[in-house]
C-alpha cells in the first residue's frame, strides 16, 4: 500500500533511493543536495534502510568510493550539486567509461563565480560529455520515481552506465508537495537486487579500469556510445512498466504537451516546465498554438523523439539555464543540431534565464513566445528575464 | 603473532608477473613481495602511476589477483568502496591493498589518505616511495629529498636541484592515530614482508611507506637497486620505524651512521652536489636521528 505524504524534492528523491536498497551510500555535503544524504543517514540509523553510509571527504573520494563498491557488484548511491559535480568531474569519466552503474542525484546550482547557492543547469549541462546519462526532472513525485527507474536503467544489461538525476536546487530541492511513496512490495518485483557479472570476483579474478592503447581505445568507445544510445528506448520501456504499475507515466526520453498541431514549441528542462504547460494553456486561449516539450534525457540525447514533437512547427524556442560563453545555451546547440539531422528548418530560438537562480515568470515565457510569433529572428540567441538591456547583438 | 616470513617460508606463488616495469625497478619488487604475502585474496587498487602503467595494459593484465585503477588521487577512496563493497556482498577472508607512489601518497592522493584512516577502514595502504614523480619522466614530489635534480627541480649554475627536504609522511599518518604504520626499504625485504603481514593482522588501517629506488630516476645501475636501498638505511637517512598503540618504535639503529657521501656519490640526481651540502644533508640527518632516539626500541 503506498501512502501520501508532504515532503520536499530532495526528501522524495530520499523515498525513492530508500525504496531502491543501495547497498552503499558515499556521499559529500553540499547545498542544496544536504537534505537528500541527510534523510538516507536517518534511514540506516532508523534501520528502514539496510545499507553502509560511508562519510568521505571530498566529492572526489565519494565517487571514487563510490566506483570501489561498485566493482564488487554492490548497488551505490551518492549526490552532489555544482562545484561539488565539478571537483569529482575526473571521476565522471572513470565510472562511466568503466560500465560502472552508479546513480546520483545532483541538485542543479550554479557554478562560481559569481558565487551562488541558487539554481541553474550550468553545472550538469557541463558534464555532457562525462559518458553519463543525464536526466531531469520536474517535481518531486517525478524525483521519487526516478530515482527507482534509474537504477532499473543504470543496471539493465545493454545500457550498464551511471546514470545522474538532475533536479532545480532549491525550486525542486526544497519545494514540498504531496507525494505518493509505494510500499517496498508495490516495487519489488519492479527492480530486484544487482546482479552482475561484470565484477571483481575471487572464483574468476579480474582487472578492471584497465588501459587501452590507440589500437583498440576508439573501439571501447563505440562500445560506450552504443550502451548510452540504448538507454533511449530502455528508459521507454522502464517507463510503461512502471506506468502499469503506479500508473504514472513520464513519457520516456522527452515529453510533449499539446505538441501535435502546435505553431509554436518551447523545449525545456526541468521544474519550469510546469510553469511553461501553463503558460501554453492561456495561449491557447487566445487562440495561439503553443506547445512544450520537457527534454528529460539529454544523453543520450533523444534525436528522432524530439523531432517527432517538432514536424509542423513554425518557430522553436528553447528556454534554458545556461549558457555556454561566447556562444550560445548549450541545450540549444543540441536541439538545433536535432533539427538539421531531420532536414527541419524551423525558426529556432534560444532564451537563456534563470541563471544562477533568477525566477522565470509566466511573463518572460510569454516573451519567448511573443518574439517566436512576431520572427525576431535578428535575436536568435538572447538572455530573458534580465535587469539590464540584453544589448548583444 | 605467528612466525616470521622468511626467504625460505615465504609463499612461492606468483601474483605480479608479465608487467612492464624497468630492469631494477624497486617499486615492483616492493608490490611482487607484498602479494606473496597477503595472497590471491587481494583486492588490490592502484592510482596512475608507474605500477599500474606497466600492468593494466590491456589485454595484457598483469595480475594473478583482482585489480581496478583508481584516478590519481583516488586510491585511497577506493580501497574504502572495495571494502564497503565487499563487505555488502558478504565476502569473508580477504585483504584490501592500496599501492601508490610517493607523488600519489604524500601528493595529490595524501586528502583521500587522511579520509581512509579517519574512517579506520580494515585495509593496507603501501606508498612506494622512489622520491619523484617517475611515470611522468622524474619530477619532483613532496618526498623528493634535498638536493636531488629532477626535471621540475633542475641543478644548474643557480639552483642546486630540490631546494626542501622529504615531506615527514610516516608522522604525518602517525598523527591520525592510525593503528598500525611503518617505514620499510626494498633493501631490507624481509622487514618489508614482515610489515605487510603484521599490517594484515591488523584490524582497521595500517600504512607502510616503503622506500624504493628507482635506477632511472636515480641514476644508478639496475643491478644496484637493493644494495643502494640497504645503504640509505645503513647510512641513517632512512629508517625503519614502526607505530602502533599510540607509540612509535625505532626496528634497527645502525652501529654507525656512516657512508653518506658514498651513498649521494654514486647517484647521478646528486653528482652536482658540493662536500658542504653533503654536509647540510648530515646536519638534517641528525637532526631527524635526535627526533627518533626518542623512539621506543
Amino acid at each position: 500500500m503506498s501512502e501520501i505524504r508532504f515532503i520536499s524534492g530532495d526528501e522524495a528523491f530520499a523515498q525513492g533511493v530508500r525504496l531502491a536498497k543501495p547497498q552503499v551510500i558515499s556521499a559529500y555535503p553540499i547545498t542544496p543536495q544536504t537534505i537528500v544524504v541527510e534523510r538516507l543517514a536517518d534511514m540506516v540509523e532508523d534501520g528502514s534502510l539496510n545499507s553502509e553510509f560511508v562519510h568521505v571527504e571530498s566529492e572526489h573520494s565519494a565517487m571514487m568510493t563510490a566506483m570501489g563498491a561498485s566493482a564488487m557488484g554492490a548497488r551505490v548511491f551518492t549526490a552532489t550539486s555544482s562545484q561539488g559535480l565539478l571537483y569529482m568531474a575526473e571521476c565522471l569519466t572513470y565510472v562511466s567509461g568503466g560500465r560502472f552503474p552508479i546513480v546520483m542525484m545532483n541538485a542543479n546550482r550554479a557554478t562560481a563565480l559569481p558565487w551562488s547557492i541558487y539554481g541553474d543547469h550550468r553545472d550538469s549541462l557541463s558534464q555532457l560529455d562525462s559518458g553519463w546519462i543525464q536526466i531531469y526532472v520536474e517535481d518531486a513525485q517525478e524525483s521519487l520515481d526516478m530515482a527507482l527507474e534509474a537504477y532499473r536503467l543504470a543496471e539493465s544489461e545493454n545500457v550498464r552506465l551511471p546514470v545522474m538525476i538532475n533536479l532545480d536546487g532549491f525550486i525542486l530541492t526544497h519545494t514540498y508537495e504531496a507525494v505518493e511513496i509505494p510500499s517496498e512490495e508495490d516495487v519489488r518485483d519492479f527492480l530486484k537486487p544487482r546482479e552482475t557479472w561484470d565484477k571483481l570476483d575471487f572464483d574468476n579474478p579480474v582487472s578492471m579500469a584497465f588501459t587501452v592503447g590507440p589500437e583498440l581505445n576508439e573501439e571501447f568507445n563505440l562500445l560506450h556510445h552504443k550502451a548510452a544510445l540504448a538507454a533511449i528506448d530502455e528508459l521507454d520501456r522502464i517507463d510503461k512498466e512502471y506506468a502499469e504499475l503506479t500508473g504514472r507515466s513520464y513519457g520516456g526520453s522527452v515529453n510533449g504537451y499539446l505538441t501535435e498541431d502546435a505553431d509554436y514549441i518551447l523545449i525545456t528542462l526541468g521544474s519550469i516546465s510546469g510553469l511553461v504547460r501553463d503558460t501554453v494553456d492561456e495561449l491557447r486561449a487566445e487562440g495561439i498554438k503553443a506547445g512544450v516539450v520537457k527534454i528529460r534525457m539529454i544523453r543520450p540525447f533523444p534525436t528522432d523523439e524530439l523531432l517527432k514533437h517538432l514536424e509542423n512547427v513554425i518557430a522553436v524556442g528553447t528556454l534554458e539555464r545556461d549558457i555556454s560563453f561566447g556562444y550560445e545555451g548549450t541545450v540549444y546547440t543540441n536541439v538545433n543540431s536535432a533539427l538539421h539531422k531531420g532536414r527541419n528548418f524551423a525558426d529556432s530560438y534560444d532564451f537563456i534565464g534563470g541563471i544562477g537562480g533568477r525566477d522565470i515568470s509566466k511573463e518572460i515565457i510569454r516573451e519567448c513566445f511573443e518574439a517566436m510569433i512576431n520572427k525576431e529572428t535578428d535575436r536568435l540567441v538572447r538572455f530573458v528575464g534580465l535587469e539590464v538591456e540584453d544589448d548583444v547583438r | 603473532m605467528s612466525d616470521r616470513i622468511n626467504a625460505r617460508n615465504i609463499s612461492d606463488s606468483e601474483f605480479f608477473y608479465g608487467h612492464k616495469a624497468c630492469a631494477g625497478c624497486g617499486g615492483s619488487l616492493a608490490v611482487r613481495i607484498a602479494l606473496k604475502v597477503l595472497g590471491e585474496r587481494t583486492l588490490l587498487v592502484e592510482p596512475a602511476g608507474c605500477m599500474s602503467a606497466v600492468s593494466f595494459n590491456y589485454p595484457q593484465m598483469s595480475f594473478a589477483n583482482n585489480a581496478i585503477i583508481s584516478a590519481f588521487a583516488g586510491t585511497a577512496a577506493v580501497m574504502t568502496g572495495l571494502k564497503v563493497g565487499a563487505e555488502a556482498m558478504g565476502l569473508k577472508d580477504y585483504h584490501v591493498l592500496g599501492i601508490a607512489g610517493d607523488g600519489g601518497t604524500a601528493d595529490i592522493g595524501i586528502q583521500a589518505l587522511s579520509g581512509l584512516i579517519d574512517r579506520n577502514d580494515d585495509a593496507i595502504y603501501i606508498c612506494y616511495d622512489n622520491e619523484a614523480y617517475m611515470n611522468t619522466g622524474i619530477q619532483k614530489s613532496g618526498l623528493t629529498p634535498f638536493g636531488a635534480t629532477t626535471t621540475t627541480t633542475p641543478a644548474g649554475s643557480r639552483v642546486k636541484g630540490n631546494l626542501r627536504p622529504k615531506k615527514n609522511l610516516f608522522e604525518i599518518v602517525a598523527a591520525h592515530g592510525i593503528p598500525y604504520a611503518a617505514t620499510a626499504s626494498v633493501g631490507y625485504i624481509e622487514d618489508f614482508a614482515n610489515k605487510v603481514k603484521r599490517a594484515s593482522e591488523v584490524k582497521g588501517t595500517s600504512f607502510i611507506h616503503v622506500l624504493a629506488p628507482c635506477p632511472t630516476g636515480w641514476g644508478v645501475d639496475t643491478s644496484e637497486t637493493v644494495d643502494i636501498a640497504r645503504e640509505i638505511v645503513d647510512t641513517g637517512l632512512w629508517y625503519l620505524a614502526e607505530y602502533y598503540d599510540g607509540e612509535f618504535h625505532l626496528n634497527m639503529k645502525p652501529k654507525a651512521l656512516e657512508g653518506v657521501s658514498h651513498y649521494i656519490k654514486r647517484q647521478k640526481r646528486f653528482k652536482h652536489l658540493s662536500d658542504e651540502d653533503i654536509n647540510t644533508i648530515i646536519r638534517e640527518r641528525d637532526k631527524t636521528w635526535e627526533r627518533i632516539a626518542k623512539f621506543g626500541n
